[in-house]
C-alpha cells in the first residue's frame, strides 16, 4: 500500500496518474516529482520498493505544500480578502464569480441552481 | 500577466506626493483621489484615502494587509440594489 502525503493511497495506476490524486499536484506536477526522484513514471504504484515510495515521500515534503496545508493556505487567502473587503473578496461573500466572468447568464458554479424569478417566463418567450 | 518585479509597484506621482507630505508631517489627513490604479505601498498604512467610484469619494482606511491590492478594488463602481419584486433578505 502505497501511503503518500497523509491520506492518499492511489494503487493499480501508472505513477505519473497516481500522483495526481494528491490535492495539489496536477500532471505537471506529477512528472516533475517523477524527474527529480528518478522514479519511472509509467510504472505501477504497485510496482514501487519502500524506497522508492520513501523517496517520492521525501521529495513532496521537502518540496511542495500539498492537501490539508494547501487547503488551509487557499482558504486563508480568500478570507483575508473578504476581510479587507476588496473587490474579489466581495465577489467571494455574494457567492459571485471573482474572475470578472459575465453574470447576465451563466456563472451557475458560484450561484447555484436557479431561483425562480417573478415574470422571467414571459421574458423568455418574448425573446425566442 | 504580471507586473514586473524591476520596476516596483506603480502609484501616480500626484498621491505619492501627497502621502509623503503626510507622512512628513506626521499627520493624518483624508486624502482624496481619483487614481484608482494606484498600487498601496506601506507608505500608506494607517492614513484614510477616498477612493473615487465615478459619483463620490469613498473613504478607504488603509491597512497591512491591503499593501499590494490597487485602491480602485475598495471603492466599487456598481451598486446592485435589488431586481424589481425582489424582497430584501435581511442580511449585511
Amino acid at each position: 500500500m502505497a501511503r503518500i502525503a497523509g491520506v492518499d493511497i492511489p494503487r493499480d495506476k501508472r505513477l505519473e496518474a497516481a500522483l495526481t490524486y494528491i490535492y495539489g499536484v496536477g500532471d505537471t506536477t506529477a512528472r516533475t516529482i517523477c524527474a527529480e526522484t528518478g522514479a519511472n513514471p509509467e510504472a505501477r504504484v504497485r510496482d514501487l520498493t519502500d524506497d522508492e515510495v520513501n523517496a517520492l515521500r521525501s521529495w513532496i515534503d521537502a518540496n511542495l505544500r500539498v492537501e490539508g496545508d494547501l487547503r488551509r493556505e487557499v482558504a486563508q487567502d480568500i478570507r483575508r480578502k473578504v476581510e479587507i473587503g476588496c473587490y474579489q473578496g466581495v465577489r467571494h461573500r455574494r457567492g459571485l464569480p471573482v474572475r470578472g466572468q459575465r453574470t447576465h447568464t451563466n456563472g451557475r458554479t458560484r450561484k447555484g441552481p436557479r431561483r425562480a424569478v417573478a415574470g422571467s417566463k414571459k421574458k423568455m418567450a418574448r425573446k425566442h | 500577466m504580471a507586473r514586473s518585479i524591476k520596476k516596483g509597484p506603480f502609484v501616480d506621482g500626484h498621491l505619492l506626493d501627497k502621502i509623503d507630505a503626510l507622512n512628513a508631517a506626521n499627520s493624518k489627513k483624508v486624502v482624496r483621489t481619483w487614481s484608482r490604479r494606484s498600487t498601496i505601498i506601506p507608505d500608506m498604512v494607517g492614513h484614510t484615502i477616498a477612493v473615487h467610484d465615478g459619483r463620490k469619494h469613498v473613504p478607504v482606511y488603509i491597512t497591512e494587509s491591503m499593501v499590494g491590492h490597487k485602491l480602485g478594488e475598495f471603492a466599487p463602481t456598481r451598486v446592485f440594489r435589488f431586481h424589481a419584486g425582489q424582497e430584501r433578505q435581511g442580511r449585511r
